[in-house]
This record gives structure tokens, sequence and C-alpha cells, in this order.
């Protein structure tokens, strides 16, 4: 795959038309217009806000302080081959095919107009729609690390999860090699972005397992209301944004000398814990009113904590019962512990039993798992009060690299070569 | 990704080698390739006997009372394209590509049964594309293959049909899943023809309203789920015989492209991918995996025979092939402790996660497999 074919081959920017695009910039400087159409990869800011593109590239991989857009196609893979250069390919492949797509654009040769005989390179079923900001977001984990001779290069802070109190894993919903997780406001751009991805691997790596989610569950972005979770509560108020630079650089992004030698490799990037929290959703639905707030320690309405009246109002933990989920989980009860939060409702349909298997797809990133995701883990699986109603059945972690820089760069460059 | 970029002109090149491909669109063809077709509830005039290779067009009028059908057919009985459902008193217009050779034109009012007949006589060679004499040589090799396979088969099913017949349930047992092995290595050519594989083949749930269920997986429920063997069986035995001779006969008559046998290979371990390892093909013997081995040979037949053209147009995609067959085969050897024989375990035995390694595998096969007719589409230099 050639930077080449990207003038030639069919674009979804160019079937919306400039009609499309410029509605899509609405409030977007001129300057931004022009500068997208004379590179056709270069999307300003503001556009990205209105649904359209967000660059790919960047010191740190987008999917993570970007606005959290509203759907997401999850996917974690084993890896199959033993041949290293294979799959240093194969990342670059999809390091190409990744760039590509959040651009709007069909992957290889396209989806149509090649042989007929042959499958096309794209499968199609993003013709035509927005870049939807598509982000693609790769991760490593600890598994990823016995192959390729990779051992010494396994980042301290990329610790396997200990058992929680509670946990209830499924074998075929916990771990893999890698992972990828697309972000987009249409659901159907995230599910090709994967499958693609996933077809470019077959041979190199295998799904292992994947999530879809919808209704993001927290928000990076201040000004917006803060989304409910599919027990009709906002959760995550004070999460971090994407705004917030001294945060993630405190919080999420990994720092110069971050974790010794093993792993320099990792500056710029972060850990990422994915948990499949299924919610026991019939039994919370006949739980009262009060009782429901009372886990929460929010008011259902307005998101106000215990004794206050509005949603951000600075929460008086001690005003909440002692298992008050936010009680439990702010960073005042937490020594100051802070994770980037970006998780997803998630149904699968119903469980067999008549019961709807939903939940939250829990997606979290932060400088370092044994100082962030675990102990506050392990703080809310001893004591929290909706445990009696959540169940934690899935659990992945991964090392998520620093962004590709450029056209040149790729996913994992930096684990994979010496050169910085 | 493919390695080698094809230009337009090898893709126009390489539908003109398939060249049966039918439009249905609007003529574009010369008035003198026009055919007028006049079609009654028991006639079938043809204006033309004999026409040039290339665009024929039939331009159809039913002057029956019921709605017809109209197709130009191969010798045996092939389709080369048609038109259902021409109401009574309407027209069409149905254009074809057709090589030189000897045709028919069928009119099928009510659209059941053989209909109403006339010769058609396509001259010259207007169509037929220069090919490399490998791929002429790869096909050649296959269609004696595929012959050799349904020669082979024969003796295998009699000798099924003679234990059902005995009413041996064990021997019936035993010589059920090695009966298949030829057919399912050469499964997408059977199919072509249409009408054999729902006779022998198909699978209870896969009947249509009113459809009898006749072939293997009829007796291979008798066998394993109702252990009993009954008049009916013998008779759908003898049916199984029948059908299967009518399959070698036809057999080293299919149409056979490079393209096709590519795309074929690739079918073949679709079948896998959606019957096989799922279990659902053979659900009550659980032989599954013996399928499963024939349809991976069969793939491999044909892709080892296209190895000559592709690896010179595409050589990483032939090294990838090379990699995963192997790969493919050194799995389901973990399933037989013989690797000259075809025993291998029942299929309710693999685990679940025994099951999705079996599935990895073939997808890793299958996805370098589908590009298999792109690198054999390529013209000469």
């Amino acid at each position: 795959m050639t930077e080449t074919q990207e003038s030639t081959s069919p674009t979804r920017r160019s079937l919306i038309g400039w009609g499309g695009a410029g509605l899509a910039l609405g409030a977007a400087a001129a300057g931004g217009a022009v500068a997208m159409a004379r590179t056709g990869d270069d999307v300003d800011p503001v556009a990205a806000e209105a649904g359209a593109a967000v660059e790919f590239h960047g010191t740190h991989q987008a999917g993570i302080a970007t606005p959290v857009q509203d759907r997401l196609h999850f996917a974690a893979f084993d890896v199959q081959t033993e041949d290293r250069a294979e799959f240093v390919q194969m990342l670059k492949d999809w390091t190409a095919a990744a760039h590509r797509m959040t651009a709007g654009k069909a992957v290889g040769e396209g989806a149509y107009g090649g042989l007929a005989e042959a499958p096309p390179d794209d499968t199609g079923e993003a013709l035509g729609l927005k870049p939807s900001r598509l982000t693609l977001t790769i991760g490593f984990g600890p598994s990823l690390f016995e192959k390729f001779g990779l051992a010494d290069r396994r980042p301290e802070a990329l610790v396997d999860l200990p058992k929680f109190p509670g946990d209830n894993l499924d074998r075929t919903r916990t771990g893999g090699d890698l992972c990828v997780q697309a972000c987009a406001d249409d659901p159907q751009v995230a599910v090709h972005a994967i499958r693609n991805l996933a077809r470019i691997g077959f041979g190199k790596v295998v799904i292992r397992w994947s999530q879809l989610g919808f209704g993001k569950t927290s928000s990076t972005t201040p000004d917006a209301q803060t989304p409910r979770n599919l027990m009709g509560f906002k959760d995550g108020t004070r999460n971090i944004a994407g705004t917030e630079t001294d945060r993630l650089k405190k919080y999420v992004w990994v720092g110069e000398g971050d974790g010794g030698k093993n792993s320099a490799w990792m500056t710029g990037g972060s850990y990422l814990v994915a948990r499949r929290i299924r919610m026991h959703i019939e039994t919370w639905d006949r739980t009262s009113l009060q009782e429901q707030e009372d886990i929460f320690g929010r008011d259902k309405g307005e998101g106000a904590p215990v004794g206050k009246a509005k949603e951000h109002d600075k929460p008086f933990l001690k005003a909440m019962k002692p298992d008050a989920h936010v009680r439990l989980a702010h960073p005042d009860s937490n020594n100051g512990i802070t994770i980037l939060r970006r998780g997803y409702s998630f149904t699968d349909g119903t469980d067999g039993l008549g019961r709807l298997d939903a939940g939250l797809f829990f997606l979290a990133y932060q400088r370092d798992v044994r100082k962030a995701f675990i102990p506050l883990q392990r703080q809310l699986s001893a004591k929290d009060a909706l445990n009696e109603y959540i169940q934690h059945v899935g659990s992945a972690v991964f090392a998520v690299p620093p962004g590709v820089r450029d056209k040149r760069d790729w996913w994992g460059r930096t684990l994979f070569s010496e050169e910085a | 990704m493919r390695a080698a970029r094809l230009s337009v002109t090898a893709a126009v090149a390489t539908a003109a080698l398939t060249a049966l491909t039918a439009c249905t669109a609007k003529s574009d063809a010369k008035d003198g390739d026009t055919i007028q077709v006049t079609a009654a509830d028991s006639k079938c005039k043809t204006s033309a006997k004999s026409v040039p290779a290339g665009h024929v067009t039939l331009k159809i009028e039913n002057k029956g009372s019921k709605a017809t059908e109209v197709e130009i057919l191969f010798p045996d009985d092939r389709i080369v394209s048609e038109k259902e459902n021409i109401g009574p008193g309407t027209k069409y217009t149905l254009t074809a590509e057709v090589k030189a050779g000897s045709y028919e034109i069928a009119c099928v009012p009510g659209m059941k049964g053989h209909g109403v007949r006339q010769k058609l006589t396509v001259t010259g060679g207007g169509s037929t594309a220069e090919r490399d004499p490998q791929l002429d040589k790869a096909v050649a090799d296959y269609r004696e293959y595929v012959q050799q396979q349904a020669d082979a088969t024969l003796p295998l099913v009699e000798t099924f049909v003679k234990a059902v017949k005995d009413g041996d349930l064990a021997a019936a047992q035993k010589a059920y899943a090695p009966s298949r092995l030829g057919w399912e290595r050469t499964e997408p050519v059977a199919e072509s023809f249409g009408d054999i594989d729902p006779k022998v083949d198909v699978r209870e749930d896969g009947l249509e309203d009113g459809q009898k269920w006749t072939g293997w997986h009829r007796l291979e429920k008798a066998l394993w789920q109702d252990k009993k063997i009954g008049d009916e069986e013998k008779t759908l035995a003898d049916q199984l015989v029948t059908d299967l001779k009518d399959w070698q006969e036809r057999v080293g008559k299919a149409e056979i492209t490079p393209t096709s046998m590519a795309n074929g290979a690739k079918e073949l371990l679709d079948e896998v991918a959606t019957g096989k390892v799922t279990g659902e093909e053979d659900r009550y013997a659980h032989t599954d995996l013996v399928d499963f081995k024939g349809n991976v040979e069969g793939a491999e037949k044909a892709y080892e025979l296209l190895k000559p053209v592709a690896s010179k147009n595409d050589q990483a995609l032939t090294t990838e092939l090379d990699k995963q067959f192997t790969a493919l085969n050194a799995e389901l050897d973990k399933y037989r402790s013989d690797k000259s024989s075809y025993e291998f375990i029942s299929y309710d035995k693999v685990t679940k996660d025994q099951r999705k390694e079996l599935s990895d595998a073939v997808n890793a096969v299958a996805e370098p497999l589908s590009k298999l007719a792109a690198a054999v589409a390529v013209v000469k230099k």
C-alpha cells in the first residue's frame, strides 16, 4: 500500500462533495477549509467537532483525549504468526488502512471498480458515510510481550490485573495480545473499521473477542451534558476533559522516565483497562428510588451529589453513605487517583433467561495501572453498594503506545524498532 | 492487499476470458446478431438458427397465455443466460455474450419443465481471447482431477449403498464418510450444474416446501439418529447411486476457467467455514472433519495447478498460501492418528476452543485464497 493511491482512490469525502464538506465545516475558519482542500488530510479541529474527520497523526493516539464519539466497536486480537517481520508488516498495513479510514476513505484500492473476479480491498459498507469522527486506537496486551522476543520491553506498569472480589470473568471476553478501539459517531463506520482491520489481519492475528457499545457514558468535553449509564444515572462528572492539558499530563500520558528503560518506548502513550461490566438491569429497576440514589450518592434527576443542588457542585462525601459509589470512587477518597473514562453502554440482546444482557463497557486510560485502576477497583470491589447490581465479566489491560507521528510512522514502531 | 496492481486492460481482458457473463441489459449489439423469439404455449419460433459469436440479442415476445421463461443453453443444459417470468403479451430483450459452439434456445411456458427447444449455432471465434498455455493446462488437469474424483467415488458409494440395502447398520456407518470424499473435493463443480447437489447433499433444513429429502444426509439421519434401515432408506440408497452417476457423466463437461477454479477453491473453504466448522454438515454422524479434509484437499489441488502462473504474478500471495495451507493441514492432523488414513475423531468431541482454532486456520487460508483469481487473471506479457 502506498500513499500515492490516495489521490486516485474514491474517498468518502469526495462522494460527500463540497456541499457536504462545507456544511460540516460550519463555523470553521475559511483557512481550515482551504487547508483541507489542498492536502485532503489535514482537517480543521472545528470540522471534527461537527462530525467530519479527526486527525490521525499526532504526539498521542487519537481516541483517548479526543471528544468522545457516540459509538464504539472494540476488538481484542490474538497473534497467530511467530514471524516478527510479518507482524510488523501487518502493523504497517493496519496503520495505512487506519489512516485512510479515519479520513473517511476506503481501504486499499477501494470497494468497487476493481477486478470483477476478485473481492474488493474494502468491504464497502462505509461508502457514502461521513468520516464520523472515527478514531482508531491500538494497544498491546501483556501476553504480546511473551512473543517476538519482546519480554525485556514489557513496561513495569503493564501488570496483569489481580483478581478482584466479585469478578466472574469469562475467558472468551478477557485478555488479548492487542486491541483496537474504534470510536465513531456512526456505528457502521466503527464496525467497518474493525472488520477491515480483521480482514487485513487474517493469518497473522485473529479476533479473540469484541464488543459493540453505544451511548457514551462519560464525556471528555467539559461543557457537554454528562451522559447517563443504563442505570439512568449520570456518572463521571469530574472526568478529565480533553482540553485539560495539565491533568492529562499528570494522570494519563506516560512521561519520559516513567517506569524505567523498559518503557521508554511508551512515552506519550497511556495504559488502558477494559472491563465488561454486566448490570443486573431487572433487579435494579425494582429498586426504590431512594436506594438507587443512596447507592450512587447522587440524585437521579439533576445528578447533584447528596445534599447539593447542581451536578457540578463539589460533593460533600461525608454526607453520602459509606458504601456510596461516588464516595468510594472519588479522588478525595483515593489519594487523588484520577483516571480518564471513555466507557460505553452495551446490550447484546437477551441472555437466554429473558434478561437484558447489558451493562457498561468500561474503558479507562491512565499513566500507570498500578497507581490508578488497581487501587481504585480494590476499593470499589470490596465496598461499593453498586456491586449488588453489577458484575465484572470481562477484563483486559493494554499498553497504548504514543501517536503515529507522520505518514512514515506506524503503530508500534517505538516498540518494535530501536529508533526513537 | 494485492501485491500486483492490475491494470484496467488486464481487467477487461479477464472479462473476455470468462466470456459467459450474461447481461440482461438493453442490447448494444448490431442488428445482424439479433434473433426474434416468438414464444407461445407450445411453440418457440426463432428468426435465425445461426449467429456470429459475441453479443447475441434475443428480442422475445410472449404470445402465449402463460408467463414464460426463455433460456440460451449449452448442449448439456447449463444455462448461458435466461430471463424468467415474461408475462403473456409482453416483450423482453435479452443479451448474452456467447462463444462459438452449439446451443439451444428454450421457451419454457409456465416456467416448468424442459421447454420447447430450437437449435442455435454460434459461428466464428470472435470472442475467444488468447490465454496463457499454462492456464489452459491447469484447467485441463483440473478437469481430469474432477473426473477422477467422480470415477473413484462411485465404487465407494456403491459399497455404502450395498451396506444400506443389506441392512448392515455398522457397515453402512463405516462407509458413509469415505463415500463423500470425492464429492467434497470437487463440490463447486458439482454445484455448478444446479440440479445434482439438492438431490444428493441437501440437509433437512435446506429443503424447500414440497421438496423430498433425498441423498447422503437423509441416510445419515437414518443410520445415526433413527438407527434403523427401512425400505424407504434402501430405495433412497439406490437413488443416490443414480444421481451420482448423473454427476459422474456430466462433471467432465463442466465449464471451467482459471478464475472459476480459483474461486471454486475459495468456495470449498467457505463450505468449511459455514458448514463444517459449526458441525452442521454431518450433525448425526459427526464425520465433519472428513468432509473438511476433502474440501481442503480439493482447494489445495486447484491452487497447486494454478500456482505456476499465480506465483509469477504475485509471489507474496503464493508464499502466504503455501504457508497457510501447511498450517491448516497441520491443524487438521491433530485430529487423526494416521496421516495416511481418513479416520478423524468425531466432531462432537472437538471442543469450542478447538473449533475456534480450526476456524481461525480456515480464515487464514481463505482470505489470501480469495485473491488467487486476481493473480491468475492477469494477461500474459
